[in-house]
Formats: C-alpha cells, sequence, structure tokens
C-alpha cells in the first residue's frame, strides 16, 4: 500500500469537494478497494471515506419503492429491506459476514464488478441510481465491465428500487470467490418481467430479453424452455466455459421464476 | 464409561484457551528492539537470465539499510536435498544447487533473487520495487508441462541437465519383468490415467522468519515458522551457512498450521541471519498471502498411467504405474522421498496382490518446488489404486465392496510384506470395511437415491480403502533407501524439585494437540493430575534433538522416546523409594502415583520421592545421583500402518453439475487411542483437505509459467459449508505390535483415504443417472468439469 491522505466527511456537500482534490477516490467499505491498494495496484492520494455520511446510510420505503443509502451495508440491507424479499436475500448472501458488513450498496454498484450481485438487483428492478448530481435509470447505468455512467467524483447517494410484484436472485457461485460464477435476477414489475444476468458476459451485467419477452407473457418456467443462450460473448476462465456460463443463465433463470 | 483424564480421555486442548483468544505468539507478533524489515523481490516471470541488478537506486531510498542479491549468498552453501533417489540405471539423481537468493537465472515466478532491508516495512516495499525495476530479465522460454520438459532436451531449468529429468525410479526393478509378463497374460486389464491435482497448502499463519545476531558472543538466533526446529538449525548452520550448530538457536513459536509447508527450510531464514550478522539488527520477513502463493512447497501434482490386471472375478494379479512427478524448480528438502519411497511403497494398499511395479519419474519444471504435503506421496498411491479398483468394478459389473473384501490381505497373514517391500506389523481390513458399511447404511442406500432422483439430484456412492505408511520412519530403513537424516525422535521429562513435570520433546506441535495429549499420557503414566506436567517443545535452546511433526510420527515416535523416558524415571524412582522404605528395590511396585513394597502398606508419594531426588538427605547418593530428569531417543524398528474404509454419498447437480457431499463415514484402525475428541480433529480436519483436494483445489500454471490461482479469488479452499457432519469410527483397533504404546498415526489418514472415496461417488451417481459415458473425471471434479463431462 502506498501512502495516502484520508478524509471522512460527513455530509455530502463536503465529500463532493473533497473529491475534487487531485487523485482522490472515494472509498464505500472498500471490500475491492483496499485489496486493490494493499498490492499497490492504485495510488490515489487522498481516500475519501463516504461511511460517515449519515444522509446516506439507511433503508426506507416510499410507497412502492424501496430507497437504499448509498453508504448502507450489505447487512443492513438484508435485515432492513424486508418489502423487497428478493434483495433482502441477495444482499444476505454476498460474501461472507466481514463482506456484509463493510461493504457498502453504492460502492458495489459503482464499481460495476461483473460478476458482483447487486447489478442484477438494480438492472432487473429497472431502478434509479440517484447521484449528488442527477438520477440514472439502470437501464442507462450499467455501461460494461467496470464501466458506468458516472462521472469522476459523482457520488451514488441513493438507490431507488420500484418493488416487483414478484422476483428471485438466482446465484451460481464460483467456487474461490463465491462472486457469481452466473447470477440471474428476476423480477415481474407492472411494465413486464426483466430479467438480468451477472457474472456470465465479458461486458457485465445484461438484459436476457428473450426470456423476458417469453415470461412476461407466461411467467413459468417452462416458457424459456425453448429458448437458447448463446455463448457469444460469455466469459471463459479457470472456472467455466462459456458454454458452461450460457448454460447456467438458463437453467437459473428457470429456477428464479419458479422461486419468484 | 469414557475416562476423563489420562490415555484415551477426551481432555479438552489446553492450548486452544491462548489460540481462541488471540493469545498465542506466534512469529510475526514477536516485535524486537532495533527491528529491520526484509522485502523479497521475486520474479515475475517464469525463466529467465538475470542480465543485471543495478542496486545502488534502491540502496539510496529513505530507510534502506541493505540490499541483497544472488551474488552476496554464491559462495554459502545450497539448500539440500534430504534423499538421495538412484535411477533405474543406478545412477544418482541430478541436485542442482538451491540458493539463498537466485543466481544467473531465475526459475519460476516467486523465485527470490535480491532482497531489501529498510527501517520499516513500507521503505523496504518501496525500496524493493525500484530494485526490481532496476533489474533486467532476459525472458527464456517456461518449461511448465512436464512430458514437453522431458521431451526436449534444448530448453533446460537447469543447464547442466539435459533432458530436465531428475531421476527415473523403478520400484522393484527386479520385479518389473515378472510384472510385465503378468499383465501381458492376465485375463482383465483396466487402465486408467489420471492426475493427482497440485495444491498449495495454505497454512493460515504464512511463513515469517526474525534473524538475530549477537556480536558479543558470536551467536545466532532464528525464529520461525517451523515444524521442526532441529532440522532447520542443522540445514541452516551446517549446509547453507557454514556457522557451527552451537552457534545457532532456532526457536519455531505457535505455528499457524504446516501441513508439510514448514517442514522445508526456505532462503527467507538464511537471509534474515545474513542481513541481522551484516546490521547487527534484528531482521524481519513475513511473507504476504501472495509470496506463500508463488513461493511456499507445494503439493502432489503427479500425472499417472495405472494398469490393474485382474481375474474375471476381480482377483488382482497386478499393478503397474508410469507416474511423471513435478518437483518444481528446485529440489526441496523432501522432494525426492515423496514420490518414492510415500509413494511406490505404498501401491499395494492393503491387498494381497503378487505383482506390483512402480516407475516415477521426476521432472523439474519452471514452478514453485513441490515437496510433502499432507500425506505426501500416500494420498497420490491410494488416489490411484482406488480410481482404478474402481473401474474395473464397472468394467467387469462387479461388486465394489466384495472386491475390496476377496483381495484384502486377512489378519493371518501377518506380519505381511508386500511385493512394493513394505513389511505391515498388524491390520485387520475387513473390519473397517464391515464397520464403514455398517455406519454408512450402505443397505439402504437404494431408498436414499430413490428419494434424491425425486428432487432431480443423481445420488452416487463412493468407496476408498486405504493403507498408509507413516509414524516416520525407522532410521536403518530409510538410509538405505536413501535418506541423508535419521529420523529418530527424542524427550526429556524432567521431574522438578516440587513434583510437578517438564517435558522437553522433539515434535513440534503446530495445530496438532501435543501439549494435551502428550501430558495425558505423562500423567497417566505416572498417576499424577494433567494440569502437573508441562510440554516444551519448539527451541533448540531447550529441547533435545528431535526430528519434528510431519508423516504422522508426533505420537508414534516422539510420544514413545517420551514414555521410554517416564519408564527411566520410574527406574529411578523404585531404587529412590527402595531406599527410604528400607526394601529391596524388587519389592517396590509402582502404581497410581504411589511406590510401595509389595504385601505392605508402607509406601511413598510420587511428590515425595521427586523431593527426596533434590533434597537428598535420606538418599542413596553413593550409588544413585540426585535430581529425577531423563531423557529416551526412540527410533521405530518400522513404520506404523494406519489403515481404513471411507465411505462417501453425493447428489450431483446434472443442471449444473454440482456436487454436493451428504455423509462422510471414516471407519479407521489407528491402533490404541490417546485422545478421542482429538483424532476426531485430525480426521475431520485430514477429509476435510481431501475433500478441498477432490472437489475444490487446483494450481494452474498458464503456459508463460504465471500462477492463475495465486489468491483466494481463484484458488478454493474448501469452507465449512462444503463438508458434511463426518461420521468417524475408530473402533476397530489392531493395535501397533512394535511401539510400546501401540499406537498408529491419524493426522494424514483423512486427507489420503477421502479423495478417491469422493471421486468415486461422483461416478457412480453419473452412473447411476445413466451417464455411463463418463469414466473418470480430473480433480478438482468442480461443477463445470462435472457437466462437461455429462455432456459427453
Amino acid at each position: 500500500m502506498y501512502a495516502f491522505d484520508f478524509e471522512r466527511p460527513k455530509t455530502i456537500a463536503e465529500a463532493v469537494k473533497a473529491l475534487g482534490r487531485e487523485d482522490a477516490q472515494a472509498l464505500g467499505g472498500g471490500q475491492t478497494l483496499i485489496p486493490t491498494l494493499k498490492q499497490r495496484l492504485a495510488s490515489p492520494s487522498v481516500l475519501v471515506s463516504l461511511n460517515g455520511i449519515k444522509e446516506m446510510i439507511g433503508v426506507r420505503k416510499e410507497g412502492d419503492t424501496l430507497i437504499i443509502g448509498g453508504a448502507t451495508p450489505h447487512a443492513v440491507v438484508a435485515k432492513e429491506a424486508g418489502a423487497y424479499p428478493a434483495l433482502a436475500a441477495l444482499a444476505g448472501a454476498i460474501g461472507d459476514p466481514a463482506v456484509r458488513n463493510r461493504g457498502t450498496i453504492g460502492g458495489s454498484v459503482a464499481n460495476d464488478d461483473p460478476a458482483a450481485d447487486y447489478p442484477a438487483a438494480v438492472l432487473a428492478s429497472g431502478a434509479t441510481v440517484v447521484t449528488n448530481a442527477r438520477q440514472i435509470a439502470a437501464d442507462d447505468f450499467f455501461q460494461g465491465l467496470f464501466t458506468t455512467a458516472l462521472e469522476a467524483g459523482e457520488i451514488i447517494t441513493e438507490i431507488r428500487f420500484p418493488i416487483p410484484g414478484k422476483a428471485n436472485y438466482q446465484k451460481f457461485q464460483q467456487p474461490a470467490s463465491r462472486f457469481a460464477l452466473t447470477g440471474v435476477f428476476v423480477a415481474k414489475t407492472a411494465g413486464g418481467v426483466r430479467v438480468a444476468v451477472t457474472g456470465a458476459s465479458e461486458d457485465g451485467v445484461f438484459r436476457w430479453t428473450d426470456a423476458e419477452q417469453a415470461l412476461s407473457s407466461n411467467f413459468a418456467a417452462g416458457a424459456i424452455a425453448g429458448l437458447k443462450v448463446s455463448d457469444d460473448g460469455m466469459i471463459g476462465d479457470l472456472h467455466g466455459t462459456p458454454a458452461y456460463r450460457a448454460h447456467l443463465v438458463k437453467v437459473l433463470t428457470g429456477r428464479a421464476v419458479s422461486a419468484a | 464409561m469414557p475416562k476423563d483424564h489420562g490415555i484415551g480421555a477426551s481432555s479438552k486442548r489446553r492450548e486452544d484457551i491462548r489460540f481462541l483468544t488471540g493469545q498465542g505468539v506466534y512469529t510475526d507478533d514477536l516485535n524486537l528492539h532495533g527491528q529491520a524489515y526484509a522485502v523479497i523481490v521475486r520474479s515475475t516471470v517464469a525463466h529467465g537470465k538475470i542480465k543485471s541488478i543495478n542496486t545502488s537506486n534502491a540502496a539510496g531510498m529513505p530507510g534502506v539499510l541493505a540490499v541483497f542479491t544472488g551474488e552476496d549468498f554464491k559462495d554459502v552453501g545450497g539448500n539440500p536435498a534430504g534423499w538421495l533417489i538412484n535411477s533405474r540405471d543406478g545412477t544418482p539423481m541430478r541436485e542442482p544447487k538451491r540458493p539463498v537468493l537466485a543466481h544467473g537465472k531465475v526459475r519460476h515466478v516467486g523465485d527470490a533473487y535480491a532482497a531489501v532491508v529498510a527501517e520499516t516495512h513500507a521503505q523496504a516495499k518501496d525500496a524493493a520495487e525500484q530494485l526490481a525495476a532496476d533489474t533486467e530479465i532476459k525472458d527464456l522460454p517456461a518449461i511448465v508441462d512436464m512430458a514437453a520438459a522431458v521431451a526436449d532436451a534444448s530448453n533446460r531449468v537447469h543447464d547442466e541437465i539435459p533432458d530436465n529429468l531428475c531421476f527415473d525410479w523403478g520400484w522393484i526393478e527386479d520385479n518389473r519383468a515378472k510384472v510385465d509378463e503378468a499383465i501381458r497374460n492376465a485375463p482383465h486389464v483396466t487402465t486408467l490415467e489420471l492426475i493427482n491435482n497440485r495444491l498449495v497448502p495454505n497454512a493460515m499463519e504464512p511463513r515469517a522468519s526474525i534473524g538475530e545476531y549477537f556480536p558479543g558472543t558470536g551467536d545466532y538466533k532464528l525464529t520461525t515458522t517451523s515444524q521442526n526446529p532441529h532440522l532447520t538449525r542443522l540445514l541452516v548452520a551446517a549446509f547453507v551457512m557454514g556457522i557451527p550448530e552451537n552457534k545457532l538457536t532456532v526457536v519455531a513459536p505457535d505455528v499457524g498450521g504446516g501441513f508439510g509447508s514448514k517442514i522445508y527450510h526456505y532462503g527467507e531464514e538464511a537471509l534474515v541471519l545474513a542481513a541481522a550478522k551484516k546490521l547487527k539488527r534484528p531482521v524481519r520477513w513475513t511473507a504476504e498471502r501472495t509470496e506463500s502463493f508463488l513461493s511456499d512447497a507445494h503439493g502432489r501434482d503427479h500425472v499417472t498411467k495405472i494398469e490393474l490386471a485382474c481375474e474375471k472375478d476381480g482377483t488382482f494379479i497386478a499393478f503397474r504405474t508410469e507416474t511423471l512427478a513435478n518437483v518444481g524448480a528446485y529440489l526441496s528438502n523432501f522432494s525426492t522421498a515423496t514420490p518414492t519411497f510415500l509413494h511406490g511403497t505404498l501401491m499395494a494398499g492393503p491387498y494381497k496382490v503378487p505383482n506390483v511395479y512402480v516407475n516415477v519419474k521426476t521432472v523439474f519444471t519452471n514452478t514453485a518446488p513441490v515437496d510433502a504435503y499432507r500425506g505426501a506421496g500416500r494420498p497420490e498411491a491410494t488416489f490411484s489404486l482406488e480410481r482404478v479398483v474402481d473401474k474395473m468394478c464397472r468394467e467387469l459389473n462387479l461388486d465394489p465392496f466384495e472386491v475390496r473384501r476377496k483381495n484384502f490381505i486377512t489378519t493371518d497373514m501377518f506380519p505381511y510384506t508386500t511385493p512394493v517391500g513394505l513389511p505391515y506389523d498388524t491390520g485387520n481390513y475387513h473390519a473397517t470395511l464391515d464397520k464403514a458399511m455398517e455406519i454408512a447404511n450402505v443397505s439402504g442406500f437404494e431408498k436414499r437415491r430413490a428419494a434424491s432422483a425425486a428432487k432431480g439430484k443423481l445420488r452416487g456412492m463412493g468407496l476408498s480403502t486405504w493403507i498408509e505408511a507413516c509414524g516416520i520412519a525407522p532410521s536403518h530403513l530409510v538410509g538405505v533407501l536413501g535418506s541423508r537424516v535419521g529420523l529418530y525422535d527424542a524427550a526429556t521429562v524432567r521431574v522438578n524439585a516440587t513434583g510437578n513435570i517438564s517435558v522437553m520433546v522433539g515434535a513440534h506441535s503446530h495445530g496438532q494437540g501435543h501439549e494435551t495429549v502428550f501430558a495425558q499420557i505423562v500423567a497417566d503414566k505416572l498417576g499424577i493430575p494433567e494440569s502437573s506436567v508441562e510440554i516444551v517443545h519448539g527451541d533448540t535452546s531447550k529441547i533435545p534433538f528431535g526430528m519434528g511433526s510431519y508423516g504422522s510420527r508426533s505420537l508414534a515416535v516422539c510420544g514413545v522416546a517420551m514414555t521410554k523416558a517416564i519408564d527411566k524415571i520410574v527406574a529411578k524412582g523404585k531404587k529412590i523409594a527402595a531406599h527410604m522404605l528400607e526394601a529391596a528395590e524388587e519389592d517396590i511396585s509402582f502404581e497410581d502415583g504411589k511406590f510401595a513394597v509389595a504385601g505392605t502398606d508402607k509406601a511413598k508419594t510420587f511428590g515425595e520421592i521427586a523431593f527426596s531426588a533434590y533434597v537428598p538427605h535420606n538418599y542413596p547418593l553413593e550409588t544413585l545421583e540426585p535430581g529425577l530428569e531423563e531423557t529416551a531417543f526412540y527410533d521405530p524398528n518400522n513404520f506404523t500402518y494406519p489403515a481404513g474404509a471411507y465411505i462417501c454419498e453425493v447428489d450431483v447437480d446434472p443442471d449444473t453439475g454440482k456436487v454436493d457431499i451428504l455423509s462422510f463415514v471414516c471407519a479407521d484402525d489407528f491402533g490404541n487411542i490417546m485422545n478421542p475428541m482429538i483424532v476426531d480433529g485430525q480426521v475431520h480436519g485430514g477429509v476435510g483437505q481431501g475433500i478441498g483436494q477432490a472437489l475444490l483445489e487446483n494450481t494452474t500454471y498458464d503456459e508463460n509459467g504465471q500462477l492463475l490461482t495465486g489468491s483466494f479469488m481463484d484458488y478454493a479452499m474448501p469452507r465449512a459449508e462444503d463438508v458434511p457432519f463426518y461420521q468417524v469410527d475408530y473402533s476397530c483397533q489392531t493395535p501397533c505390535t512394535h511401539n510400546p504404546l501401540g499406537v498408529k498415526g491419524c493426522g494424514e489418514a483423512g486427507a489420503i483415504g477421502s479423495p478417491p472415496a469422493v471421486v468415486n461417488a461422483v461416478i457412480d451417481a453419473l452412473h447411476r443417472g445413466g451417464h455411463t459415458q463418463v469414466k473418470h473425471i480430473d480433480m478438482p471434479v468442480s461443477p463445470s468439469r462435472v457437466w462437461s463431462a455429462i455432456q459427453g
């Protein structure tokens, strides 16, 4: 780890200001960033911790929308997002207890790891990512591996999840990291069914639109029986070939529909 | 009624109080006045020629105290191999020098070629980074694949070894023609090619070393993560550094797991001593986890073809194997013994097979050194045997339980010497198989299978009947086999004046629980409370010259040395008691902590005798020395041969290929049991590691020799959710015939016996599910591999 300054602002405005410093880096729960720093793969001049900003921590419900502060740890979401059970279950199965008590939803979504769980929930739910500057629809937010619509210094202050009628997340764990080797989040919303896949694609989280169409007319696992997922663009690594991941997308989608 | 203390009691592990409350003292916990920090500079390429190292920039950086390169150590000795193995043609193995720091060439990713010592760790890291930038290394083609390594004489890990072959070993070479003939004429031959996957030991505590030098006396002290401080002292002092053994103290304090990886001497230990002498300050080094992955000795890594010849009824006629065994870039201390005498000699298993021949070619590659890892050679032998037997049963449609029964050595045949040379003293393999089948409720399997099928799962059952040779080792035998050390152990029992006891042992506890079990034995033998006994280990300035802990030897070798020292204590106590009680020595009995005159009520307690030995007012000083302290060395005259039967049941999810272990039954024969709870723990841990090997763990180098599984993000360790509630039984006991405790080793059993049980269960599940095209899946049997196998 290289030396850096550390700031822990108490308000969003202070955080935005601190992040204006040269080579500043926002710090959520640090579950990706701290190991990266330890390996000397990054050298920010200042880390700006978002954990001290009270207005960014917590879960609340407004009408049919569940709103989660950007600095809310996974363990808190698991415990307090009962109004959206599939989301609470997803949060409760991220990593291990240490990860869940440090890692935050804003950090995970901003990092956009292609195997992270939260992006699937955000995209399938048609959630809105709220920053200090604007509101971004999920469909516009995720833009590829570790790439999002966020501008430099922009902070995810909260994420607004419309609560779907039915939803479920199925994760098949990579045996070592326990990230999603492939994960599928299915949400049956008023506007139709949305299916988001994480862990599988070289382009990061994506929507499986063929399945969405089939399931929108018939929300049953059998509705996707005739579909096939192409392995084109799927990730191939030590833990699974592209064909295996493509296969898992369909298996997990079916299981999510059955369990929703 | 279970015993509540002494031999056979499940006494609670006294060491756990400090381990579980964070009060253990590990090497990295020690902070010494004036200490400096070493950081090792490691190769990022698998194979390269060091063109130049410019140390001046790094040396001038803030806080930097010293910079070392291979040049600084080119005149000291190499880290030696502990066993000399001869090839089939009688020529000795090739032994390239293993330097403290690489000189001239780097030979694997992680190979240490320089070191920086600085006032702080961060300063040393900065300077190490600079040094790496100022080093020019010319890439050479990486030698990773073993078959390619021996085929291509032009590309060499060591320039002086043309075919990258360390040795080509045949066991037993004289039997080769006879075995070939038997296989040629056999009614059935089953052939299986398999890989025993390379494993990274991953002890919880990474390696760490602190060197100290005391200019006033010229003494050195090395505090280090070792399983055998005396052996490390011998290697560092006599072979590498050239300093007298009596000027070096080696201390291995609390050590957080070893599994073999901390048997060996590593270059960092010599480095911190040399640096401490140069700087006249303590110099410390602690591996980062990445360094552990790259530079700890790995385990296994065999590619094997095994043939089983048999009658049509499954009666074994012959086993023949050809193995390529990876030793990596350098010979680690036991690396040549592991694929040979800890592997080939076990290739008869628990079976009365008349013909066995083993060929092992040991190969240098541009990968980390490979050496003994929990089980060491015996898991490789067991996996090959138990997988090929399982395959044969499928080919001939025979019951795997009956085939084992038919071929087991029977109890009336002991002592029994196998065609691969081991004299098994005792055992009862039918008994452990029967016990395992009873606990596993084999007859109820079909009902359980139907229940799994109703949930869409494929259920399978796998069997492994294993044997191993441990309690390492009879020196006379291993000397003949090429060992360059003796493998006895030693203990000193010091009775203090107030009657409590300090026992200094050569064995080293790095998780095993010696402090508890050894105290139980002493307390039992002397009739005193366990709390009166303290076990001292891990410090060469305190303990006699013992060989440490590995090869499931602590109890069977050091424990026996300890009991022999106790026997001497009792014998001397009788002399003292005879004097005090005015009786003849032969009339004195010792029982329940009392020396008594037979047939009378005259007696002295153990405490009274101890006091008298140190305050000898009424004492036979003319004929007997005062004091009560005895040392014994013990060299076993044979290995011990624990054996057992393991039955594993799995569910396979045919949609994802995921394997869930539903039950795992172990029926083991460890001879007499000293502490059942600790035996449970040893078996649980061993089976956990075996399940890790079978389902999860893999060490993958790419074609350039880069380690792809260099962190826990890609190297899959078993976790609690991956293992079932084990059912462990050791009621079938055939006590070892050649040690007075009647004990066999239990530390490695689980890791030896379990992998084939798991893989056999997966293959069984797939066959019962109709996927009969699947003959074998290499470990780890990961979801993607199982799914691919199902696809055909």
